[in-house]
């Protein structure tokens, strides 16, 4: 099987017999590495595209944040400002994200459970958020929230707006992990409890709910991560009022116009381990889940 | 399977649609109405302003590019990562979801501080050989790749673990070569879920906002993309030509969703 893929490489990329790759080819060889050198080749050059696009830039980011040492992430943080934005920010998420575990469980079951005409179509425009550009999601919000609003109402420039428009874009997130899980749920656990006396009501409880809290805990995480670093859909709509509808995007974004990268970096670094503490959490979750599956 | 009583079931189902009723639909139908409001003239009108046919090119050949530059590294990292074992594969796993998790004005934040031509990390060496990548198209194709990159790796990766190895050692084993196997074996049993990676990172890309205004600098007529335009024409109070651009990029996000709803069936045959 290796031998198919060295002579690809060695026609593409023959490497120079010399002793330190032989060292080299030699140790991949051990049973933790499976790399053939026309993988390795792809890996190696997989790996630099990767650094120089994605490592290298987010980790001067936290560079640059931590050269000002921790004194600079205090000060940063402390100003009046920033820090109304940090709590806007996380506020709104926490709020949204609560929004879509209630909504998108609701929609999930229904997608799922019930049937009726049209059924198919909602299960497509479920995905439109995903798919639409956050600007033209402000401005598709803007019409009907905003001035001269059909409805009457007057949402831009407040703090609904800033759940308006984060409720809009997290709207996939829960919907899409449930849903699987819903279509795979064994209905011999529901028949054995209904036969056994268990009422509607206790079923859902103590026999669905359970089975999806994984799944809506990781659509919680994903739609949590994507609020706080909304930044799209909220520039036409919520007016960026400092205090009142300014998020943490706006703040960094506004730091970084002022040529202010110093503080821009911190902001953003406390943005960044925010993510990956979230990532880590979903990783947990889903082991979990695959330990019980 | 437990049967909800039938208020339950209505109410339930009244909910979620009022739902996406009034955060999604109604929304949609108010922005395309007042596109048309004055009939078509509004959205010719703007398909004749060089400002909105240069933007909308732009936004087409940055997301070309970025798409192409994703499609390959995607399948790539995605055969690596199922087919071979090497140390920190687990971590390399789990940093190439790290993009969708980053916010774009980070993005473009982590762009700038590493390839700006003044005191970037890479920036002043890359200039002075006649690169620039900020405020260049080149640096939003970076920004625009960054974004999208895990959209194609989520989609071939659990295809790939789902057809095994069976096929592609068969093949092996009657004398074909590494090329011979991904044409002919790998790539037309993963088809479909490339395709459907293609699609999703087309709309990202089409759609990318933040990160893009701040690495392309939004000089209009150079690095203006059809979103950054949408916002400038929003707030120069040129609304109609703002309307008439975003009917236009919703019809391709649309166009992007029906294709992969109409895929998605053709996949699991």
């Amino acid at each position: 099987m290796s031998n198919a893929l060295l002579d690809e490489a060695g026609t593409s990329a023959p490497a120079p017999p010399t002793n330190p790759s032989r060292v080299r080819r030699r140790r991949r060889a051990t049973p933790r590495s499976t790399l053939t050198r026309g993988a390795g080749l792809g890996l190696g050059i997989a790996l630099l595209w990767f650094s120089l696009l994605v490592l290298i830039p987010l980790a001067t980011v936290v560079g640059v944040a931590a050269s000002g040492g921790v004194g600079r992430f205090f000060s940063v943080l402390a100003n009046d400002q920033t820090w109304a934005a940090v709590t806007l920010t996380v506020t709104q998420a926490a709020l949204v994200t609560l929004i879509n575990v209630v909504m998108g469980t609701v929609i999930a079951w229904v997608l799922v459970r019930d049937h009726f005409p049209g059924k198919a179509l909602l299960n497509v425009v479920i995905d439109v958020p995903f798919a639409l550009p956050t600007i033209v999601a402000g401005l598709v919000l803007l019409t009907l929230y905003g001035p001269n609003s059909p409805l009457g109402l007057q949402l831009a420039f407040t703090p609904s707006a800033v759940t308006l428009a984060l409720a809009f874009v997290t709207l996939p997130f829960i919907v899409r992990t449930v849903q699987p899980v819903l279509e795979e749920l064994d209905h011999d656990v529901e028949e054995a409890a209904a036969s056994l006396g268990a009422s509607r009501g206790v079923i859902v409880r103590r026999v669905i709910l359970p089975s999806l809290t994984p799944a809506i805990a990781a659509g919680a995480a994903l739609s949590f991560a994507r609020a706080i670093s909304e930044y799209g859909s909220l520039v036409l709509l919520s007016g960026n009022r400092p205090f009142q509808t300014e998020v943490v995007s706006v703040r960094v974004l506004t730091f970084i116009e002022n040529g202010n990268t110093a503080s821009a970096a911190a902001v953003a670094t406390v943005m960044l381990v925010v993510a990956l503490l979230v990532i880590v959490a979903l990783d947990l979750v889903q082991r979990r889940v695959s330990r019980r599956g | 399977m437990v049967e909800l009583s039938t208020p339950t079931r209505w109410a339930l189902r009244l909910v979620a649609l009022a739902y996406v009723f009034f955060l999604v639909v109604w929304p949609l139908g108010v922005l395309v109405q007042r596109t048309f409001a004055s009939g078509t003239t509004a959205l010719s009108d703007a398909l004749g302003d060089p400002q909105v046919v240069g933007a909308i090119n732009l936004t087409l050949v940055v997301a070309f590019y970025a798409v192409v530059i994703n499609l390959v590294f995607g399948v790539g990292i995605s055969l690596l990562l199922v087919r071979y074992e090497f140390p920190g594969k687990r971590l390399l796993s789990a940093l190439i979801d790290l993009p969708l998790s980053v916010s774009p004005v980070v993005v473009g934040l982590a762009l700038l501080l590493v390839y700006n031509g003044r005191d970037g990390l890479f920036g002043p060496t890359l200039e002075a050989t006649d690169v620039q990548v900020i405020f260049s198209s080149f640096g939003m194709i970076m920004a625009t790749c960054f974004v999208a990159l895990p959209l194609v790796i989520r989609e071939v990766v659990p295809t790939l673990q789902e057809i095994g190895e069976d096929q592609e050692q068969a093949a092996r084993s009657l004398g074909a070569n590494a090329r011979q196997t991904f044409w002919r074996i790998t790539l037309p049993s993963i088809k479909w879920a490339v395709v459907y990676g293609v699609v999703l990172s087309l709309a990202r890309s089409i759609g990318e906002f933040g990160a893009v205004k701040i690495v392309s600098g939004n000089i209009t007529g150079r690095t203006q993309t059809a979103t950054l335009l949408v916002e400038g024409k929003y707030q120069n109070f040129q609304q109609d030509t703002a309307y008439a651009t975003s009917f236009l990029l919703i019809l391709v996000s649309i166009a992007c969703l029906v294709v992969v709803a109409i895929l998605r069936p053709s996949e699991k045959k």
